[in-house]
């Protein structure tokens, strides 16, 4: 199986269901495998060959969805770059990656143009949206996405790809603050998506929000398991008007909520009564731990859904989730291995230990990913050989422990990594921004704990020689980082506390 | 001041940290044109409750209502009892 059978054969199963609802519009499968067939062809009739990478930059829309299929029709490997990154990084991944071609939307034109000269592999972009028809004039290799629909038949093109191929690279924050492809291959996505899927007992009734960038794992996977299980998506752009989202989520009868703390944390704090949102059927959570009052609030606004509590990383997916009727017994834990698969936790000398002693989460399965896209020294740092010949296991990087029943509870990152808002914000990639700013002779980068945001980020500069204050380092920030790795708080220092070796030192923060 | 004029001034400031004022149309989305991110929807929530001293309830805090210059003057207004 294939992650573009999801599509193709709900649309043979399902042909008349909607599929999916976006802002105004609601699409069939037939209607969104018709216009992913035609764009492949024009991607095909464009350059893009077998294996080839293709960003995606566009906001959660129904150009995003069909282009992502479009690509695996195209047999290439789509690359989902969140919106609101920045030009330097954008460029960077499109670089590091050797993007073929890149999907953006029609106010980007000029950006789109500037792209391509610094990214030599890119041979043209495809514009989405109401502006992106004007924008075609601006250069000959810039394309209207509709004039490339409308050009080509909604026939499927014959495809080479077979599972062990790339389906796609996901972006992940490094602890290097560079940026790391996390390569997924068709079988990889199929393995994890089905074994969520069987957890969830999701069922073509199902009809999930998504309010979680499409760059985001946990977001992209809704859009894929609701086509291959044949349910509803409703996508939105994102959590921003809690208000109109949970409107929508009555009036389309949504059965599935995934969320991160910090959208629960919002829910929490409304009256939810005005809604009626007795159609939900489970709500999700991972990307960082619920407090437990949190868990007891939410159980009790919607006592009638089941709250999944789960823990996973890019580097394979999804890793563990709790079983809901555990939830009352261990609020703090988040679970046990995935359907299909194993972990176990390991000390320092590599030696598996038992109940209550703490160590480095391991993870065996098909899910796991195929390491880091051209950086085969981390991969090998993180991706090492397990216990059968060939295979490859995962360690996380993270320290767990497991109780006597063997359900398993997050204690801390091994690295200094912040999770804000539930995404993964490497402190190293905001100090970089911040020692480009002239007068900035030292920088350091903390998550501080936030009642909404989980974590929020808090930056200590050192500065010499010039004036700089709060809104000049944060217009700074602004127009190199994505927005959620600004930082929420900035402090001058005279000085930074450091290691005997002159290092900064940040616990003296 | 104009009800535009301050909501531009507080955009500015605070989510665009530029002096030199706001470039974009009155009618331009915030979220389409990233000049406020989606947990900024939040600070304008508090910055017209403390400005123009309303109460904004949930079900108010909508694109209808708070994705533009123009959107969110003509929301104040009506808050105000304020003819459009």
């Amino acid at each position: 199986m294939l992650v573009q059978d999801f599509l193709q054969d709900s649309a043979e199963r399902f042909t008349d269901k909607t599929a999916l609802i976006c802002d105004s519009q609601r699409l069939t499968y037939a209607e969104i495998e018709a216009l992913a067939n035609r764009m492949a062809h024009a991607l095909v009739a464009r350059g893009v060959q077998r294996g080839d990478r293709v960003a995606v930059f566009l906001p959660n829309s129904v150009e995003a969805v069909v282009a992502i299929f479009a690509i695996l029709k195209a047999a290439g490997v789509f690359v989902v770059v969140n919106p609101t990154t920045k030009r330097d990084k954008l460029i960077y991944i499109l670089r590091n990656c050797r993007a073929t071609a890149l999907f953006t939307s029609g106010r980007n034109a000029s950006l789109a143009a500037q792209v391509q000269a610094a990214v030599p592999s890119l041979q043209f972009a495809v514009l989405c949206g109401r502006r992106a028809a004007a924008a075609s004039v601006v250069a000959d290799t810039l394309y209207a996405f509709d004039d490339l629909v409308r050009a080509y038949p909604p026939t499927r093109p014959a495809c080479p790809t077979i599972d062990q191929d790339l389906a796609c690279l996901i972006y992940t924050s490094g602890s290097t603050g560079e940026p790391k492809g996390v390569m997924s291959g068709h079988n990889n996505v199929v393995f994890a998506s089905g074994s969520i899927i069987q957890y969830l007992d999701n069922t073509s009734d199902d009809i999930v929000v998504n309010v979680l960038p499409l760059s985001f794992d946990y977001g992209l996977y809704q859009l894929l398991m609701v086509f291959r299980f044949g349910g509803t998506l409703v996508l939105e752009r994102s959590f921003a008007y809690p208000a109109a989202v949970l409107k929508r989520m009555e009036s389309e009868r949504v059965t599935g909520f995934p969320g991160v703390p910090t959208i629960f944390a919002i829910l929490l704090q409304m009256d939810l009564n005005p809604y009626d949102l007795s159609s939900l059927r489970y709500l999700t959570n991972t990307a960082a731990a619920l407090p437990p009052s949190h868990i007891v609030a939410l159980r009790q606004k919607f006592p009638w859904a089941t709250l999944y509590s789960m823990y996973g990383l890019t580097e394979c997916k999804r890793t563990l989730y709790l079983l809901p009727d555990q939830l009352d017994k261990r609020p703090g834990s988040v679970g046990i291995a995935i359907p299909g698969t194993e972990v176990w936790i390991e000390d320092d000398r590599g030696n598996r230990v038992g109940p209550g002693v703490s160590g480095e989460l391991v993870i065996r399965g098909s899910h796991v990913m195929r390491g880091y896209w051209e950086d085969p020294e981390t991969t090998a740092e993180r991706y090492r050989p397990g216990p059968t010949p060939g295979e490859r296991i995962l360690y996380s990087g993270d320290l767990f422990k497991m109780d006597e029943e063997g359900y398993l509870y997050f204690i801390a990152r091994k690295d200094d990594m912040i999770k804000s808002r539930g995404e993964k914000v490497s402190p190293k990639e905001v100090e970089n921004v911040l020692y480009a700013i002239d007068g900035v002779v030292e920088a350091a980068v903390i998550g501080v704990p936030d009642p909404i945001l989980g974590q929020a980020i808090k930056a200590f500069v050192v500065v010499e020689g010039v004036d700089l204050t709060e809104k000049d380092i944060l217009v700074h920030c602004r127009a190199h980082l994505e927005s959620f790795m600004v930082p929420q708080y900035v402090e001058f220092r005279s000085g930074l506390p450091k290691t005997g070796s002159g290092k900064i030192k940040k616990t003296g923060l | 001041m104009t009800i535009e004029t301050q909501v531009k001034q507080y955009v500015a400031e605070n989510f665009l940290f530029t002096d030199d004022g706001y470039r974009f149309s009155e009618d331009a989305s915030f979220l389409e044109e990233g000049i406020v991110d989606s947990t900024g929807v939040l600070e304008l929530v508090m910055f017209v409750e403390e400005t123009f001293d309303i109460a904004v309830q949930d079900e108010e805090i909508v694109p209808e209502n708070f994705d533009s210059v123009s959107c969110l003057a003509a929301y104040v207004r009506h808050k105000l009892g304020q003819p459009a």
